[in-house]
């Protein structure tokens, strides 16, 4: 059985090791955040606040209080608020210890695409390129394909990049890959998922 | 000097021109100088360039600016929540510069500290470092990024007292600060004035001394997105 969306945060959040500051994308991600366990986690927001607690109570909503995905959120009795230019600073400045987000398209060497799909409407890549860029470990969780059945594990991306080189470990539906020369290397399968499945699903090179 | 106006009318006499280029706080639509942009809306200045990480939502925030057309460029990073944004973006009436946010913030930092330019590792390999210059430092390679000097800052601050000295609110503060300080002028707006010595010098986000003019008002402080959890759940 491949993993369901919260069994992939679940596998995700076992990357996060006890002290780290971490920054947490949109969508599986932040679900990420729901299994630390006793994991002493610092949650950032590029928007500027280390600390993120979870989401307010009805009616005690702060408009000064928000999160990257501008959702209204709360603050802990250890978090700090800064200006944007710091917090990229200790983005880019590899003081984040990890970055999870979610991908389109990851090929062999690390490259990865989530910001835009040419012909559709572009929004912005936000701080994902430089979240891709400074973080220490870049930890990408998403479907192993697409709505199309099209594995979104490539030998090259086809979308435009968000940032070349910089993917370290790829959490799937079926199973974890770290970036390794020569392509990707199979470090995990889902229960119940075989090798040879994830090959028949997979076109980036597996060593 | 008296840096404190009654209006935001006032607090932009004399320096609106058509063609100038503006960097605005805020981050969505928090932080963001509501006033100022209702006034610069009422100038009926126009061709303007505007370095805001996003552009507002329809009909608030710089969204006000866009519907009125007087905006020529956007640099943002993120303007996904804007319909007409995209609609003058797609049409070709307006331009738009994507700046990967953290680009974004330091221009504008480096602007306001007298650095004309500087290299990071933030886009190398995407389409952000197409025509850039490619510099190597220990191995690795940056692209050169140049500051942003802005003609006029508008900024949303919590409280300053009369010398400009400013304090913002939790995460309200965002691009305020690097806003503040790539402006030749700069015209804060805050939720109260308070005496001078009543905030504690230590305690100060931001010095006086990059703050012109300022106005207080009332503030919609609109949210883009309430999310809650139920009590139970806790």
């Amino acid at each position: 059985m491949p993993w369901d969306r919260n069994q992939m945060a679940a596998r995700a959040a076992e990357e996060l090791e006890d002290g780290m500051y971490v920054n947490l994308g949109i969508g599986i991600p932040t679900l990420v955040a729901n299994y630390v366990g006793d994991k002493d986690i610092t949650l950032q927001s590029e928007n500027g606040m280390l600390g993120m607690g979870p989401f307010p109570f009805e009616g005690e909503e702060d408009p000064d209080l928000i999160n990257a995905g501008k959702k209204t959120i709360t603050e802990l009795n250890r978090t700090s608020y800064f200006d944007s230019a710091m917090s990229f600073g200790m983005i880019r400045g590899g003081k984040i210890a990890a970055a999870i987000l979610g991908a389109m398209e990851v090929a062999e060497n690390g490259d990865l695409a989530n910001w835009m799909i040419p012909g559709k409407l572009v929004k912005g890549m936000g701080g994902a390129m430089d979240l891709v860029a400074g973080v220490e470990k870049v930890v990408v969780v998403m479907d192993h394909t697409n709505k199309a059945g099209e594995t979104k594990l490539l030998k090259a991306c086809t979308l435009p990049l968000t940032g070349a080189g910089v993917v370290d470990r790829i959490i799937t539906d079926l199973g974890v890959f770290d970036v390794v020369e020569g392509g990707l290397r199979i470090v995990e399968c889902a229960p119940g998922v075989t090798e040879d499945e994830i090959r028949s699903k997979t076109e980036a090179t597996l060593v | 000097m008296q840096k404190v106006y009654d209006t935001a009318d006032a607090a932009l006499e004399g320096i609106l021109k058509d063609g100038m280029l503006i960097a605005a706080g805020g981050f969505g639509l928090c932080g963001i100088p509501e006033l100022l942009i209702d006034a610069i809306v009422k100038s009926g200045v126009k061709d303007l360039t505007v370095a805001s990480n996003n552009a507002g939502v329809d009909g608030f925030g710089l969204g006000k600016l866009l519907d009125t057309r007087q905006v020529k460029k956007m640099m943002s990073s993120y303007v996904g929540e804007n319909a007409e944004f995209m609609r003058q973006y797609l049409s070709g009436e307006l331009e738009l510069e994507f700046n990967p946010q953290g680009t974004l913030a330091e221009r504008m930092r480096a602007g306001g500290a007298g650095i004309p330019g500087f290299y990071t590792k933030t886009g190398v390999g995407t389409v952000i470092a197409e025509g850039k210059e490619h510099k190597d430092f220990g191995g690795e390679t940056y692209i050169m990024e140049e500051g942003i000097f802005a003609d006029l800052s508008i900024v949303k601050a919590w409280k300053a007292d009369d010398t400009g000295n400013l304090v913002f609110r939790k995460t309200a503060r965002n691009f305020n600060p690097p806003a503040a300080m790539c402006g030749k002028i700069c015209v804060v707006e805050v939720e109260e004035i308070v005496p001078r010595g009543s905030l504690d010098p230590d305690h100060i986000h931001l010095p006086g001394i990059y703050v012109h003019r300022i106005i207080q008002g009332e503030h919609e402080k609109r949210i883009e997105q309430r999310t809650t959890r139920k009590r139970e759940e806790a």
